[in-house]
């Protein structure tokens, strides 16, 4: 399709520098397609008129299912009308992002077939995202991603398409199999991913360790991340490499940086009190070859984190302070039922469940879903002496 | 519509992982013992076998076109039997399990425009949003920021440039923050700082009006009749420009040219290491929306950076940096302005106020 190119002078010039340009990246779609061609061209309006060119999304989707798809289009319909309209398809990636070249191939002539050209890989929930399709394409893009093995993720008020960290396929801190966790839970959970049925949305992130390079603590409305509970392991001579090499300056660098002083070194050996500490990471960030996370390995499950719409933003809580991983996910599976089931009936139109919880008060929340309270759950106890006393008929 | 073909699968869930992995993987799942960085841009995974994987890592915008894509696989296929994976801050990196191909790969890659590193204490891609490519109700665009952004930073990703500890950099276009722009290190959030500008003589048939008026945490939505028309009115005064009604209700537009900007924010993290996760504290309420390269918005990321690296300890993250030398001197070394928009005024405020005395005088 041998069509003229949109003029962008104001976008041109972020082609310039080293940085890899999304302008280059359009340009590229530009060129063989229209839809993309349009869609240049209107970003290029919204850098002259300094707002943007997108409405509100309308009721659009692929058949039987009510998520998945985010309706586009644009307010300038006759100027640009390859891209007037311009719907999102979110598709539910492979755990851990990995993929052949083979699939990825597949992929691109699905969407080279029916839409702009244009994605992004990935969203950030996790998707892959097929950016760019005309109503009519979407029933036909749908029934190719499944010819080749692909569903659709997440969107309203479902569960979100899980995602997780590479985990234990290429790194050795990872303390529970995210990945083969992240693909349990998604297909177990199909039906509440695909048919939204909930207050709001529900965002599960799996990471390996306390690093958390998914940010599943912030992210996510049940953050699961990998912790263990016995001691940190040394291997000495590993040590004496770090010794020797004099990369490392173990006092500086590792023990006047635990939090917690658990570390004790006289130049040789190290002796950590692992009673005091609290499985930060940082020694073993510092000294990946010296130390690593211990054998009792499982996760602890926080929940509530959330961005600021509506009450302000939150960061996940402890619920299970740990939980082994290696024998099954049906307590889990359980946890997230009895979960929806409380906030499905109680919490309110696009509240999400860390609001919920601070509506209700993390202590009933805890007697509605059968767990018990635990110091761990909790910075330090209240400060106000306005407790919601229940009498039973005896104390009364 | 097309007509529904025959064959209709659904439920099939994602393709299962495991299909995709190198053999290398495969054979040493769970079993990886240590790791390096042999270079910037690249990671050496070691098994307990003593096998090993290299993985090089790629910028990419984020935004992509098939043909970059097509690129990648092409990539894969010439250096490492065809895999190849996406990080969680959208840079690829390529899977190579023979030592003598890694340079090569650089090279390409370098030559094809997508450079390697934002490994260990660097400043690696931006998590980012659609902005005005993609989004209703973005207050900025997303894209040309982050690229304006890093082409400035860029000696911080591919390691001419050194940082006390990782740098992590988050963009979102309004407050619903697609990205974990609230625990970041530092972050540029587009903002809006006027009340809707209501389409009365559509509201009615777009939108509900009670679900329009509940949607407001502040009530500052009532119903009201304007000029003929069911519709709603906005005490201006408590509006906090969240965008929440403009979410439940089309006609309730918050888009402004002039008005619109990005706020910057500082100190977050998620990690547990050493210190607990923090959300990202307010450095500078407005910047205005400045296209193509948004200068303002660069240079005060830039200024950020370089006044942390040039003080923080060796492992401290900006939060951590900042806690310990306090707020006040933060913004003095910085030298941007304190204002009232630095003090909280919503929800649990009160919690943000000082009560102590330990200030760190100085002068």
């Amino acid at each position: 399709m041998a069509e003229k190119l949109r003029e962008t002078p104001l976008l041109d010039e972020l082609q310039k520098g080293p940085w890899p340009s999304f302008v280059t990246e359009m340009k590229k779609s530009a060129a063989k397609n229209p839809m993309a061609n349009d869609q240049m061209g209107i970003l290029e309006r919204s850098y002259k008129d300094r707002i943007g060119h997108w409405k509100h999304g309308g009721l659009v989707g692929v058949m039987g299912y009510g998520g998945g798809v985010i309706g586009r289009y644009s307010d300038l319909p006759k100027e640009y009308p390859e891209c007037s309209e311009f719907h999102t398809i979110r598709v539910n990636q492979p755990a851990g992002w990995f993929y052949t070249s083979e699939v990825l191939r597949k992929l691109c002539d699905v969407w080279e077939k029916h839409g702009s050209g244009l994605t992004n890989m990935h969203g950030s929930t996790g998707d892959i995202i097929l950016l760019g399709a005309k109503t009519a394409a979407l029933e036909p893009t749908f029934s190719d991603l499944t010819e080749i093995g692909f569903d659709l993720g997440g969107s309203g008020s479902d569960v979100r398409t899980p995602s997780c960290c590479c985990g234990q396929a290429r790194c050795e801190w990872a303390c529970y199999d995210t990945m083969g966790f992240t693909h349990d839970l998604t297909m177990h959970f199909q039906d509440e991913l695909h048919r939204p049925a909930f207050p709001y949305k529900f965002k599960f992130k799996m990471a390996g360790c306390p690093n958390d390079c998914v940010a599943s603590v912030a992210r996510s409305d049940m953050s699961i991340i990998g912790t263990w509970r016995d001691n940190i392991q040394i291997d000495q001579k590993e040590l004496n490499a770090y010794v020797k090499g004099g990369r490392v300056d173990i006092q500086e660098d590792v023990v006047d940086r635990c939090p917690t002083g658990c570390i004790k070194w006289d130049g040789k050996a190290f002796a950590i009190d692992n009673s005091n500490c609290f499985k930060c990471m940082h020694c073993i960030n510092v000294m990946p070859k010296a130390l690593a996370p211990g054998k009792d390995r499982g996760a602890t499950i926080l929940l509530g984190s959330k961005a600021p719409i509506i009450g302000g933003a939150l960061l996940s809580s402890v619920l299970v302070p740990f939980i082994k991983m290696d024998e099954g996910y049906d307590d889990i599976h359980e946890l997230a039922e009895a979960i929806w089931d409380l906030w499905g009936e109680h919490g309110m139109n696009r509240e999400r469940v860390g609001e919920f919880i601070q509506r209700i008060g993390l202590g009933n929340f805890l007697e509605q879903i059968g767990l018990d309270p635990e110091p761990e759950m909790i910075m330090h106890p209240r400060t106000n002496p306005y407790i919601f006393f229940e009498l039973d008929e005896e104390e009364e | 519509m097309a007509a529904t073909p025959a064959k209709r699968t659904t439920d099939i869930g994602p393709p299962h992982f495991e299909q995709f992995l190198p053999p290398v993987i495969k054979k040493n799942y769970g079993k990886w013992k240590y790791h390096e960085i042999p270079r910037q841009g690249v990671l050496m995974h070691v098994a307990e076998s003593g096998d090993k994987l290299w993985s090089v890592r790629a910028a990419t915008p984020r935004l992509m076109s098939i043909e970059t894509i097509r690129l990648f696989a092409d990539l894969a296929d010439e250096f490492c039997d065809g895999h190849l994976r996406f990080t969680s801050r959208n840079n690829v990196e390529f899977l190579v399990v023979d030592e003598a191909k890694i340079e090569p790969l650089i090279a390409r890659l370098k030559k094809e425009g997508y450079p390697v590193g934002g490994m260990g204490a660097s400043i690696t891609n931006i998590v980012h949003t659609q902005g005005w490519v993609h989004c209703h109700s973005a207050a900025s665009d997303a894209s040309g920021v982050v690229k304006s952004v890093m082409d400035e930073l860029f000696p911080y990703f591919d390691g001419s440039q050194k940082l006390p500890a990782k740098l992590r950099i988050a963009f979102a276009c309004c407050l619903n923050m697609c990205g974990a722009v609230h625990c970041s290190d530092i972050a540029i959030l587009g903002v809006h700082r006027r009340a809707p500008a209501i389409k009365h003589e559509l509201l009615n048939s777009q939108c509900e009006i009670p679900s329009t008026v509940s949607a407001c945490p502040t009530g500052a939505i009532r119903p009201a009749k304007v000029d003929g028309h069911d519709s709603v009115e906005v005490i201006e005064e408590r509006c906090m420009f969240c965008a929440n009604c403009y979410t439940v209700c089309p006609a309730m537009t918050l888009n402004d040219p002039v008005n619109d900007g990005l706020s910057i924010w500082v100190g977050g993290k998620v990690s547990n290491a050493r210190h607990e996760p923090m959300f990202s504290k307010l450095a500078i309420p407005f910047l205005p929306n400045n296209p193509p390269r948004w200068p303002e918005a660069v240079a005060a990321v830039k200024n950020i950076v370089e006044v942390y690296a040039g003080h923080a300890r060796k492992y401290e993250r900006m939060g951590e940096w900042i806690e310990r030398i306090g707020w006040p001197q933060f913004f003095k070394l910085t030298g941007i302005e304190f204002t009232k928009y630095h003090i909280d005024d919503f929800k649990h405020a009160g919690e943000t106020f000082r009560r102590s005395l330990h200030f760190r005088h100085s002068e």
